[in-house]
């Protein structure tokens, strides 16, 4: 049984009166690939954000590569990865660029730096256009730079947030066998995506509505569990239930902290 | 007649050429996607079928109407919803209702029964600011907006995109409806999976449209047997199958990992017992091998992998 | 540190790389540098002056070749009233004048003093204590040479020398601002600030917000026209533009005490006149970009900045080089700033103003049109 790299208990965050992520519990083990699934207004973002040190709980508490969110957020910023989706890398910088500035920041040395450049740009086939300004890169080939910047420092943990948004069939693919890649490699990624085909990717599931988790196994035990074919499915199940009837409230308002 | 025409319609931004003679027809009625991923050309598509733009290269008609020299009257008869959230924040829900009904010479009131189905979805939020509503929500009260003038053909581009898998089916079940109401509508989505619920579809890819047709013809299109393999050892299976000497596309599909041959002239059971051999031999005990019906999606592979 | 470094090298890249904001770094302070150096000009230079003198003698043509030989003053015209100035004075042609009591000759050689008055318009700014002491300066200097031991003036060919020392007194009223009070200075011209403000600039930032979330393009795909478009947007400004050209009067008058001589309607229809011109030209600005903020700073670079440095609101504009004053007849603001002062201070109407009104009238169609046709009925 590998180590757990990530342990939330009872994780909390009100917004005023507003409880975005509601007492969540569940743990993840070193080289998982761990789906975080949930609708929108579900509360996915503002725990991603308390997992990775940008937001303070209210309550319970997560610890993450072995430090605690709460206390010690710098250490946690230090030893994890992060691509967001609104924002990767910078546009009007070149791949290379891109990535001596984040391996600089990570505090990696200058030979080091030159090694990774070297090996990513190698391994995504990046060597053409090294020098060319990200924006004016196809969409599909920033996402992968993105997270192979996002894993310049080695980092245990990578938290992916919707990395495949709009990207063709082909090269979501190829994103997801560079997680597989890293996985294999030792690293946890924690991803959420709106895709429930990739939901079938990861190792484990966890599925969020209204602020909690209501569900959370691979996702051959949850089919099982819930009668269903696949995971959307499942995920229907779970979250039409709520969204039709009494929690309509909650998944039709967008938290004051911002939107899920 | 035709509710769009398109004939070799073309529009290029400095360096890129964003459509790419593009030739197609929508029938009145009918319930047609666009499919295709970030950059394909969509939203300059639509945009120039709602006479937002004007095509650099041939021609295009909606509703018999030419959309450069007869834009004015075109405007009044369509109804669009542009890609990202495209109404105003800090109104309420039903305030900018209001406002785009005035705008096309009607009221709320007036138009009750031809918005009923997705305003009952709204109306608890009536007074809720649209900033403050979700991804889901937003969605359906553009598209109440778009429908509040009884338009004569409706233009969604993107409309599901950014929003959960919950809120897609409602959306694409509200479509439905409409459609049984003879309404016309074109809808523009990245997610190959809402290809089905379509009457037909193009697929597009990079300005060009890759095909033009129902799903099931699309799916059909498929030029050879695919097979569907189903092992434990998911990214091990993915690499070996990579590596098999007959490999034509290995792409893992959740669960499944979706693979075909490249040789055309065997049949299919033979394709399937070297393959499960291959898979046995390398270690993958639990492989099971089986034929597919093949998808949109798989058709949409197949056309933009390029030469093997 | 080096992740420190790492960023310092990250930002350099964006500036560098940003085309749009270099040039505003870079050329920004090299134009400010010529439009203050030049604009703020605390001196001033080729005063119109008027003669009034009733009574020519050898005395009082000798300091008017005084005044005409320095170099500051422009002898426009010479009457023998006072009160053949006033047009002059109310259109500004004459800006100062000179009037000499009869018998000035006569009575320098004698035992009382001579006295003449030097009358100044005060309606612009800081001119008005400078005109009035350039002028005391020149009849000082004359008052000395008269005096013994030295003499230069000479009379006739001959050398002519006082008895005794003359004594000229002489003095001074400011005209149209007897008090000088600077707030009759800088309302007219800050009431063409504030609609500067609320026309130009947030008509460009109103149109630029429609582009920048993405509803522009929903209302142009419906039968609203370019036309009401612009009006439904702009029209609102319009109003609160109105709105607060009384609020500032009436501030002014109640608090301040500032004059209003002329017209009120007339004041208020210069304004609606000034507010269009304005409107006009945020809806230009906004025409040239789909961002809020690139609206906000040419808004700001293109209507405020020549507004307070080029329209007399605060430095006059007479005492700037040619080329500056060419540039500042194109500046609404100039000929607003002109018309509220020529009201509010100088209680002139339409008779006196109409070539200013024709003016702005003249911007206000030109940019109207120019204006409805910069916007774009599509994305492109």
């Amino acid at each position: 049984m590998s180590a757990v790299v990530i342990e939330a208990k009872g994780l909390t965050r009100a917004f005023g009166a507003f409880v975005a992520v509601d007492r969540i519990s569940f743990d993840v083990r070193a080289g998982e690939v761990f789906g975080f699934l949930g609708a929108n207004g579900a509360g996915k973002t503002t725990a991603i954000r308390m997992l990775i040190g940008l937001l303070s709980p209210s309550s319970g508490t997560a610890r993450v590569a072995g430090h605690d969110v709460g206390t010690e957020s710098e250490a946690v910023k230090r030893r994890i990865g992060y691509m967001s989706q609104r924002f990767s890398l910078y546009e009007d910088l070149t791949p290379r660029e891109n990535i001596r500035l984040y391996g600089g920041i990570y505090g990696l040395s200058g030979p080091q730096i030159r090694e990774r450049t070297g090996q990513v740009l190698t391994r995504l086939g990046l060597e053409a256009v090294a020098d060319q300004r990200v924006q004016r890169l196809p969409l599909g080939w920033r996402q992968k730079l993105a997270f192979s910047v996002a894993l310049v420092h080695q980092p245990q943990i990578v938290f992916l947030d919707e990395p495949t948004s709009g990207v063709d069939p082909i090269t979501r693919r190829q994103f997801w066998e560079l997680i597989y890649e890293a996985a294999a490699g030792g690293t946890t990624v924690f991803v959420t995506t709106h895709y429930m085909d990739e939901a079938e990717y990861c190792d484990r599931v966890s599925i969020m509505v209204a602020g909690r988790i209501d569900a959370i196994g691979t996702p051959g035990e949850l089919k099982q569990q819930f009668g269903a074919p696949s995971i959307d499915d499942v995920f229907v199940q779970l979250a039409r239930p709520a969204a039709s009837s009494g929690g309509q409230a909650h998944a039709a308002a967008a938290p004051p902290g911002g939107p899920s | 007649m035709s509710a769009v025409v398109a004939e070799g319609v073309t529009k290029r931004f400095a360096a890129t050429t964003a459509v790419d003679a593009v030739t197609l027809a929508i029938d009145r009625g009918e319930l047609f996607g666009v499919i295709g991923p970030d950059g394909a050309g969509k939203t300059t598509l639509f945009r120039m079928f709602v006479t937002l733009l004007a095509p650099d290269a041939g021609r295009a008609s909606v509703l018999g109407l030419d959309v450069v020299r007869d834009y004015r009257a075109l405007r009044r008869r369509v109804g669009y919803m542009a890609g990202r959230f495209s109404l105003y924040p800090d109104l309420s829900v039903a305030e900018n209702l209001q406002f785009f009904a005035a705008v096309f010479g009607t009221t709320v009131a007036r138009e009750a029964a031809q918005i009923a189905p997705i305003y009952s979805q709204l109306e608890a939020f009536a007074d809720r600011r649209a900033a403050a509503l979700s991804g889901g929500m937003k969605q359906k009260l553009a598209l109440c907006c778009a429908l509040v003038h009884r338009p004569d053909i409706l233009f969604l581009d993107e409309p599901t995109t950014g929003v959960d898998a919950v809120s897609r089916r409602e959306f694409w079940d509200l479509l439905s409806t409409l459609k049984k109401g003879g309404q016309t509508i074109v809808v523009s989505t990245p997610y190959m999976d809402e290809a089905t619920r379509c009457d037909r579809i193009a697929l597009m890819h990079g300005g060009r449209l890759l095909a033009v047709d129902t799903p099931a013809g699309v799916s059909g299109s498929y030029d050879r047997p695919l097979f569907g393999v189903r092992v434990h050892a998911r990214y091990k299976a993915l690499l070996a199958l990579r590596a098999y000497p007959h490999a034509q596309g290995v792409y893992p599909f959740g669960e499944v990992i979706h693979f075909s041959d490249a040789r055309r002239d065997t049949s299919p059971d033979v394709l399937e017992q070297d393959l499960r051999a291959y898979l046995v031999a390398r270690g993958f005990a639990d492989a099971s091998v089986g034929l597919l019906a093949p998808t949109v999606e798989d058709a949409f592979i197949a056309r933009t992998a390029g030469p093997a | 540190m080096t992740a420190l470094i790492g960023l310092l090298r990250k930002e350099w890249f964006h500036i560098l790389r940003d085309r749009r904001t270099l040039a505003v770094l870079l050329g920004l302070p090299a134009i400010q540098v010529v439009l203050f150096g030049y604009a703020i000009r605390t001196d001033v230079n080729d005063v119109r002056l008027g003669i009034v003198d009733p009574s020519p003698d050898h005395a009082t043509l000798a300091l008017r070749d005084r005044f005409a030989a320095s170099g500051v003053f422009r002898i426009v015209a010479t009457v023998p009233r006072l009160a053949d100035l006033d047009a002059l004075f109310q259109t500004g042609d004459v800006q100062q004048a000179v009037v000499f009591e009869p018998g000035f000759a006569s009575r320098l050689a004698g035992s009382t003093p001579a006295s003449l008055l030097v009358l100044s318009d005060a309606t612009e700014p800081n001119t008005g204590s400078l005109l009035q002491a350039y002028a005391l300066s020149v009849v000082e200097q004359y008052q000395r040479d008269l005096s013994p031991p030295m003499s230069s003036v000479r009379v006739q060919g001959r050398a002519w020398r006082a008895d005794r020392p003359a004594v000229i007194v002489p003095q001074t009223r400011m005209r149209f601002n007897p008090t000088r009070e600077s707030s009759n200075l800088f309302v007219p011209g800050l009431m063409a600030f504030v609609l500067t403000i609320i026309s130009s600039l947030m008509t460009a930032i109103s149109l630029t917000r429609e582009k920048e979330t993405g509803t522009m393009e929903t209302l142009l795909v419906s039968p609203l026209r370019p036309w009401a478009i612009i009006v439904g947007k702009v029209a609102p400004y319009l109003v609160v533009g109105f709105a607060s050209v009384v609020g500032v009067l009436v501030e002014a008058r109640l608090v301040f005490g500032v004059p209003l001589r002329g017209s009120v309607l007339l004041l208020l229809g210069e304004g609606a006149l000034y507010i269009l011109v304005s409107l006009a030209l945020g809806i230009l600005v906004s025409a040239s970009t789909s961002s809020q903020r690139v609206a906000m700073v040419v808004a700001l670079l293109g209507t405020m900045l020549p507004n307070v440095l080029l329209s007399g609101f605060v430095f006059p504009v007479e005492s700037m080089p040619a080329p500056l004053q060419v540039i500042a007849n194109v500046v609404p603001g100039r000929w607003f700033v002109l018309i509220a002062r020529g009201i509010m201070l100088k209680g002139i109407g339409l008779e006196y103003l109409w070539r200013e009104t024709l003016i702005l009238a003249a911007m206000a169609a030109v940019l109207l049109v120019a204006s409805t046709r910069s916007f774009k009925e599509r994305l492109v």
